[in-house]
């Protein structure tokens, strides 16, 4: 006999129950403090600080551990928090030629006045798993230099003064926000950038990476990447100027690219931007391609329907916190409207069979 | 709770969804876009329809809550919990108490009335985008009433099918005006469209709200001689012994054998606590 179920609401509180167990994991194994994942999972945090749209590296830590290491479910947390918080003002944009910089490569030139400064990275690591860190080795400390107290020009102002790359118009307009205000398209580049750095860091990588194997064609050339802190500066109304509110660590990615020109217009690279929080430079690379290939009808270079070069299949689809509730919400009962379906598909061959049956009879 | 506003979100921004749901009741079957927030439930859970509750709800609300016609399924729980916990408003599952009901799937059996808001969770509003996918060339086309590609569809199905092949989610013209997706309600629903009640549609990832204002005629698409046929399982509840209703089929053994019951929980109970007994109903013995 089917009886009627009643205990969605016992059955939600016991899986509540049973994830908070699940996350904690054999409790005789010590407990991961927040403090440790923002320090030892520091890209992790990076990555859902980026994409969460918030720069907090305490909550976004804790947001991994609430979400068990799935980086996607801690982005969704972050940006659920974010959405509630209170806008006090905008900041001045940041200057990242003040960048105090960890790291600051150039691909196009052998040297550049800053210096090349590999910093902390796995670039040229040997990919072996390094066995002492599981039997607790401590590190070994890193030799100190001194830090570098002037600023560092982008190598892309270089270019720019010989007139070999596109300028880029200054704007005091104020970009629009896209958790404020509906998306509209066509997009301005302010907000592709907006989506982009928000936008989930596979999905950028891939489409970047489909520009690279022919699906469009921007070559790209790493100009300059650099990772650092930057100051971030807030305008008091009441105090008439701009006071520091606090520093945030930032990944710039500048790419040169591919140039445009015809016989009338001299020949100039053009460029690609990346911007995201803390050290997460696949994103920024993978941003700055998709960003230049976003541009190639405004910067009248090779039109391509490869869809990178796609602003709305761009646009509408990089966002993991979107794409991953859609997706996943078919999981939710959907059983009036396969019944519905299901009735129809009856109908349809039982009529089949009906007029099957009539010809063989005939 | 008094950590967030009442229903949750912010007065400046159910104030900017009250102007999205005046803008859709002022042009019927319109979709308006609207500043959707990140809610703390995922996309494709109901955030359209959590955001536009709420921006309704007022302290002096009875809120009902189904998903698939029930009270019970686990997202209604869930949603209805929100609202009792962030407003600490009254919640009935019966139909003619409710003044706000959010649904999922399903219009209630029971006729609606004047003062009462139906709220649905749309996932994608655009009656076009299968046959369309790039939303600047659809905002066109309603703009132009260009609607001729969703009758080619239609006449399609029925050269290759004999029948209109859309059972659920089946496309509405509103007001003589605009093709609107009813959401992923069964066409057995869309006839009830017509009714006393404000329909609002919330689609929160897709940044959508549209609404259908009491008494605005609705119309399924259809041709002369293929007429809208709002079907329904064949069969009478075997709980209450209806045979006006939208039914679930469930399997009850290993053999395949089913039963069929309303899918509507509310309406069913009510009419087996007025008497009416269906094919599997316990006998009156077992009941007491």
């Amino acid at each position: 006999m089917y009886v009627a179920v009643k205990g969605g609401e016992r059955a939600i509180d016991n899986a509540h129950a049973w994830l908070a167990e699940e996350r904690r994991g054999d409790p005789s194994v010590a407990e991961l403090s927040v403090a440790q994942i923002r320090e030892q999972l520091a890209l992790a945090v990076n990555r859902v600080m980026t994409e969460g749209s918030l720069y907090d590296p305490d909550l976004a830590a804790l947001a991994i551990k609430q979400a068990r290491g799935d980086l996607i479910e801690a982005i969704f947390l972050i940006r659920a928090y974010r959405t509630t918080l209170p806008r006090i003002g905008h900041s001045r944009p940041v200057e990242t030629e003040t960048m105090l910089c960890d790291r600051r490569i150039s691909a196009t030139f052998k040297d550049v006045p800053g210096g090349q400064v590999l910093g902390p990275t796995f670039d040229y690591t040997h990919r072996l798993l390094d066995f002492k860190l599981a039997a607790d080795g401590e590190a070994m400390a890193a030799q100190m230099a001194a830090p570098r107290l002037e600023s560092t020009p982008h190598v892309t102002e270089f270019l720019n003064k010989e007139g070999l790359i596109q300028t880029e118009d200054r704007s005091e307009d104020t970009p629009p926000d896209l958790t404020r205000e509906p998306m509209e398209l066509p997009a301005n580049r302010a907000l592709r950038l907006q989506a982009l750095a928000r936008g989930d860091e596979g999905f950028v990588l891939s489409m970047a990476y489909s520009t690279q194997r022919g699906y469009g064609n921007s070559h790209a050339f790493v100009g300059e990447l650099r990772i650092g802190k930057v100051a971030v500066e807030l305008d008091i109304p009441e105090l008439g100027f701009a006071i520091e509110i606090g520093e945030v660590e930032l990944t710039e990615c500048e790419t040169v690219n591919k140039f445009a020109g015809s016989k009338i217009e001299p020949p100039q690279f053009t460029r690609g931007y990346g911007l995201t929080f803390g050290q997460t430079e696949r994103k920024a690379i993978s941003m700055a391609l998709v960003d230049r290939a976003l541009r190639s009808k405004e910067l009248g270079v090779e039109m391509s329907n490869s869809p990178a070069h796609d602003e709305e299949f761009v646009l509408y689809h990089c966002d993991n916190i979107q794409a991953t509730g859609f997706l996943e919400h078919i999981k939710l009962p959907h059983y009036v409207d396969f019944q519905s379906e299901m009735e129809l598909v009856r109908k349809m061959r039982a009529e089949i069979f009906a007029a099957q049956h009539k010809e063989a009879a005939e | 709770m008094s950590d967030y506003n009442f229903a949750y979100l912010d007065e400046q921004t159910k104030r900017m969804i009250r102007r999205a749901i005046l803008k859709g009741i002022a042009i019927p079957g319109y979709q308006v876009p609207f500043a959707s927030r990140e809610m703390p439930m995922p996309y494709g859970w109901g955030t359209g329809g959590v955001q536009v509750t709420a921006a309704c709800l007022t302290p002096e609300d009875t809120l009902k809550v189904i998903d698939q016609g029930a009270d019970d399924t686990t997202n209604a729980v869930s949603i209805r919990k929100f609202f009792e916990k962030t407003a600490e408003i009254a919640v009935t599952e019966k139909t003619g108490d409710a003044t706000v009901i959010q649904t999922r799937h399903r219009i209630p059996e029971e006729p609606l009335g004047e003062g009462q808001i139906l709220v649905y969770q749309v996932p994608i509003p655009e009656p076009l985008r299968f046959l369309e996918p790039r939303e600047t060339e659809t905002r066109k086309m309603h703009a132009l009433e260009e609607y001729g590609l969703m009758h080619v569809k239609l006449y399609e199905d029925i050269a290759r099918h004999g029948h209109i092949a859309t059972s659920y989610a089946y496309p509405v013209k509103v007001e003589g005006r605009y093709v609107m997706d009813p959401s992923p309600i069964p066409k057995f629903d869309n006839p009830k469209m017509d009714m006393a009640a404000i329909q609002l549609f919330g689609a929160g990832r897709e940044q959508r709200i549209y609404a259908v204002p009491p008494y605005t005629k609705v119309v399924s698409l259809d041709f002369e001689d293929h007429p809208f046929d709002p079907s329904k399982a064949d069969h009478p509840c075997d709980l209450c012994g209806a045979e006006h209703t939208y039914l679930d089929e469930v399997i009850i053994d290993d053999d395949g054998g089913r039963m069929f019951v309303c899918s509507d929980t509310d309406y069913c109970a009510g009419r087996q606590a007025k008497g009416h007994r269906g094919r599997l109903s316990p006998t009156e013995e077992a009941a007491q």
